[in-house]
């Protein structure tokens, strides 16, 4: 019944309110930009254009967002920088998403004692500061391949997802559906995977909207810091490392990064509110004059 | 206690003495709190193609019990055996293998679905768990079903919110269906339904049982429903059955005082009947702190009532053939009176059947 | 009948959603004079809790009363009242008591707390005077000890207590009208009878009317004195209530009282209405009742019943009041009737 889904999709982009759809907007701008870079400009990121004529250059025709100090072309980086941080961004928190999610959902389920060390084991993780660790861990190991800032930022990332999971997950237990398909005979490895996970997203992917500009900023900072993503991969946050020494001067060099990284953060968090009211209420039995399917109770 | 039991073919379902009993938390201070005893010692007898009718109001243990026969919720001790098997003995996968043959239908349409499957994937589910078909013969069994209980087989891909109570409760009956069980506990399937609605859900269980020889244990709060679809009734009071008869006796000759006040409270659609009624008095008493003897005593309005009631827990002992009823103030009993007078009785025994009980009485149904 | 306490007009509450305009109350119009019950039966989806909660003004965006409707009571036109003197009738002049006690009440308030503060807000009663009339209503309404039980939480009572509770709130300021909004549905059935017979007892302590909402003919036959059936918004069936269940005649009236299963009425198949309510979205045209009806023929389509006169006093919005020979043999005679 695709005409259906297609039917409901429809409905559910009508509930989206405006500023939501300008956020959805501003991501698939950068996204789209972040594809097509190299077809957009004409220069390599990495690339030093002429030192002596092009160097810290105002915008101009040629060069929309100037120069920055290395005489590199500013909008080329940031739309190459666009591929590095969103990915880095979206992997990372693809990867606590998904071990969150697993590790609460199990640990709601089965409950008990099984519940209580599982959570002990969080508390006792999180009392260790995430930035302050990973400024530790990749200082000490720099230059750390992308990968592994992805993996180590997603890896210590996990904690509220699975707590969040968790709570949802003991919830779930509860409830009728899951109590049939234990009547049924599943086992609950089978329940887990079919029935607590999947009611269990709607929240995770609000919480990894949100965290995907969390992620952004974080590895903003531990790039522009010097120990995220190494020359000469650009990325925003690098983009600023260059361009704080000659702030004042080189204003384009330090304001459109930066411009870029507000407005995809906002942009993530608009649409994880959005996200939040689309996805609910479809759960909720509406009121019933608004949902004729839902008779009201009696 | 005499148990309930019927001679002749084996018995399909036995429980004894099931006992469910939830403990509370204790407060920082103070003495231990005392259980809640939800189910207190619940025998009765299924046989194979019965229906078992349990009535009662909130908090007397129905959906407890039923639940605890299917290991959804642990007895505390009793014995459940099914077709022979010790239920309450059986662990893991051979556990999820008898589940098969005992299945159950909840009282909520809502909550009893997976919001985010499809009716084809919640009735398919037990296909696959129990290895009954894969692939195309799953999708086929699925459309099969979904026509059995008056769904259109297409709705297969639709989502649960997409259909009313009525059709939620149908899907949730196919999927009980699926793995072909013998037996189904009904948890007030048709409570949260309209009448005109209910009726047909009552109407399909009904063919169901007829098509497949199923035995139910059909648990409600509505006597006229219950009345309707069971064949035998248990009347459960603060986690006691309190009166066992057939469906027939015990709506035309109610025993016990607390199905007398329970059948005379249902409203009858009928403006020219005069009902006199048996209130009675106050609530429920919490089942943490059940009374001592016989649990209905405080709103028990039968004559003979006395300090013996508070004493004396009553044995369920056949006052007629197939009727088992607990009250020892009601004739006839086993408990002699001068057992009574041992704990202090003041009022003898006698047989008590207010007019205000009965609703077969005077009426006739007139043919259409 | 002298004039109504309360008459509606061709109520229309419509709700403009996303996904259509729901016509969930669609012309109804009924009265209650002063004194009486009068049940509205009907199933879900059926716009008679919608009902309820315009007659009070309680309808939030989407939804609106549109123009058209009328709501008169003691003379007034509740439509053109400004929110404060719509607050001034609620609570005070017309109560409303609702089917989930442990909803509608406060759990962070006591219960004597949240039953004084009708009077403190309506009658602008001190805290104590207050709180002495709520004990003392508290007791009228059947609560044992109720000068501890006033200090009680909701969730410390049972069902039954919470909605003599919410009884005794609507019934502080002795309002004119009492709107009962399925008041016993959720509650055991003796509870319920209990709580009918308090009803029954209060409304002739105090001479106020009774709009009673319910699902439940039971209900209706023991304590209405006049019935509206509805159904798709409307009211297809009004009649006094022995003449209802002597004679119904809309088709869907019939329906439902031969669905109910019934106390000593024996164990044959119960007869069902075929088909589900349809959407308030999209009431078919002509009669809403014909998918469903089996006597129903082509002029059911094209024609949207009025409401017949089936005689003085009883009204039916079907078209075999006009053939009453297209009457189908399969339509159900109730299955119930008094011979005596």
């Amino acid at each position: 019944m695709s005409a259906d889904r297609a039917g409901r999709a429809a409905r559910a982009w009508g509930r989206v309110p405006p500023g939501a759809r300008i956020a959805a907007g501003v991501i698939a701008l950068f996204v789209l930009g972040a594809l097509l870079a190299p077809w957009l400009t004409r220069y390599e990121p990495w690339q030093q254009l002429d030192i002596v004529r092009l160097q810290s250059r105002p915008p101009s025709w040629a060069h929309p967002f100037g120069t920055d100090r290395y005489s590199r072309d500013v909008l080329t980086r940031i739309l190459f920088g666009a591929r590095v941080s969103l990915s880095i961004a979206t992997l990372a928190v693809l990867v606590s998403s998904t071990v969150g999610t697993l590790y609460g959902a199990l640990a709601g389920y089965a409950g008990g004692a099984v519940d209580a060390v599982m959570m002990r084991v969080i508390d006792a993780m999180l009392s260790v500061p995430r930035v302050l660790m990973l400024i530790a861990v990749l200082a000490l190991w720099s230059p750390v391949p992308v990968t592994a800032l992805v993996l180590l930022i997603g890896l210590t990332g996990w904690f509220d997802v699975a707590r969040l999971v968790r709570g949802q997950a003991l919830a779930l237990r509860q409830r009728e559906f899951v109590v049939a398909a234990r009547s049924l005979g599943a086992s609950p490895g089978a329940i887990v995977w079919r029935h607590i996970i999947p009611n269990v997203l709607s929240p995770v992917i609000v919480a990894g909207a949100l965290a995907v500009g969390n992620v952004i900023i974080l590895e903003a900072g531990l790039s522009f810091l010097g120990i995220g993503v190494h020359e000469p991969m650009a990325s925003w946050g690098t983009m600023f490392q260059d361009a704080t020494v000659q702030f004042v001067s080189t204003w384009w060099a330090v304001i459109f990064p930066g411009i870029a990284i507000v407005a995809t953060v906002l942009a993530f968090n608009a649409l994880g509110d959005a996200l939040r009211d689309v996805l609910d209420p479809r759960q909720l039995p509406g009121h019933p004059a608004l949902d004729p399917q839902e008779p009201a109770h009696g | 206690m005499t148990t309930p039991t019927r001679t002749a073919a084996a018995p399909l379902l036995e429980v004894r003495d099931l006992t469910k009993h939830f403990p509370r938390r204790r407060a920082l201070f103070g003495p231990p709190p005392t259980p809640v005893r939800a189910v207190d010692g619940v025998s009765f007898v299924i046989m194979p193609g019965e229906t078992l009718g349990l009535v009662g109001e909130s908090g007397c243990g129905k959906t407890t019990t039923g639940r605890a026969i299917l290991r959804l919720v642990e007895p505390t001790s009793g014995s459940v055996r099914f077709d022979g098997h010790d239920v309450l003995a059986l662990r893991g996968a051979d556990l999820r293998r008898l589940r098969r043959h005992m299945q159950i239908v909840f009282q909520d349409p809502f909550s009893s679905l997976n919001p985010r499957m499809t009716i084809g994937a919640i009735v398919r589910e037990g296909l696959t768990i129990h290895r009954l078909a894969e692939g195309d013969a799953a999708d086929r069994r699925v459309k099969q079903l979904l026509d059995e209980v008056g769904l259109r087989p297409e709705y297969a891909s639709r989502y649960p919110h997409e259909f009313s109570g009525g059709q939620r409760q149908r899907v949730g009956i196919a999927r009980a269906l699926s793995v072909e069980p013998s037996f189904i506990v009904c948890d007030e399937p048709v409570s949260a339904l309209d009448v005109s609605v209910q009726a047909q859900v009552i109407n399909l269980l009904a063919d169901l049982r007829r098509d497949r020889g199923l035995a139910y244990l059909f648990i409600a709060h509505d006597l006229a429903v219950v009345e309707h679809i069971a064949d035998r009734v248990a009347v459960m009071y603060l986690g006691h059955i309190v009166e066992l008869a057939t469906s027939r006796d015990l709506y035309r000759e109610p025993l016990m005082p607390y199905t007398q006040a329970l059948l005379s409270a249902v409203p009858v659609p009928d403006p020219t009947a005069s009902r006199e009624r048996i209130i009675l008095q106050g609530d429920v008493p919490s089942p943490a702190n059940p009374p001592h003897g016989c649990v209905f005593h405080p709103r028990c309005q039968h004559p003979a009532r006395d300090m013996a009631c508070t004493r004396l827990v009553p044995p369920l002992e056949e006052k007629a053939p197939g009727h088992f009823v607990a009250c020892i103030k009601q004739t006839p009993t086993t408990v002699s009176w001068a057992q009574q007078q041992d704990v202090g009785a003041t009022h003898p025994p006698e047989r008590y059947l207010p007019v205000a009980a009965l609703h077969t009485t005077s009426r006739r149904p007139t043919p259409p | 009948m002298a004039e109504p306490l309360l008459a509606i007009e061709n109520l229309r509450t419509y709700f403009h959603t996303t996904a259509g305009v729901a016509r969930a109350v669609d012309g109804l119009s009924l009265a209650v004079a002063p004194g009486e019950t009068v049940g509205i039966v009907g199933e879900s989806g059926c716009g008679k809790s919608v009902t309820a909660l315009s007659i009070l003004r309680l309808i939030a965006p989407p939804g609106r009363i549109e123009s058209g409707s009328h709501i008169r009571f003691e003379g007034r036109d509740l439509l053109a009242l400004d929110d404060r003197g719509m607050r001034a009738i609620r609570g005070n002049r017309i109560a409303m008591v609702f089917q989930e006690p442990m909803t509608a009440l406060n759990p962070v308030f006591t219960v004597g707390d949240q039953v004084a503060e009708v009077a403190r807000i309506h009658a602008g009663a001190s805290r104590a005077a207050a709180w002495t009339q709520a004990v003392a209503m508290l007791d009228r309404v059947g609560i044992p000890a109720p000068d501890e039980r006033a200090h009680e939480y909701p969730h410390q009572l049972s069902g039954g207590m919470r909605q003599r509770v919410m009884i005794a709130m609507a019934l502080m300021m002795k309002p004119a009208l009492l709107i009962a909004d399925e008041p016993t549905t959720a509650l055991d059935v003796t509870i319920q009878a209990q709580i009918l017979e308090l009803l029954a007892e209060l409304q002739t302590q105090y001479g106020m009317s009774v709009l009673l909402i319910t699902h439940d003919f039971g209900v209706v036959a023991e304590t209405a004195s006049r019935v509206v059936v509805m159904y798709g918004g409307e009211a297809v069936e009004q009649a006094p209530v022995s003449a209802l269940f002597a004679h119904p005649h809309h088709p869907y009236t019939r329906g439902l009282l031969a669905a109910m299963p019934r106390l000593g009425a024996g164990r044959d198949r119960l007869q069902t209405i075929p088909g589900t309510v349809p959407a308030p979205t999209d009431w078919p045209a002509g009669c809403r009742f014909r998918d469903r009806c089996a006597s129903a023929w082509d002029r059911c389509e094209r024609e949207h019943p009025p409401l017949y006169e089936l005689s003085a006093v009883q009204v039916s919005r079907c078209h075999l009041a006009a053939e009453p020979g297209r009457r189908a043999a399969g339509d159900a005679a109730p299955a119930h009737r008094v011979t005596a």
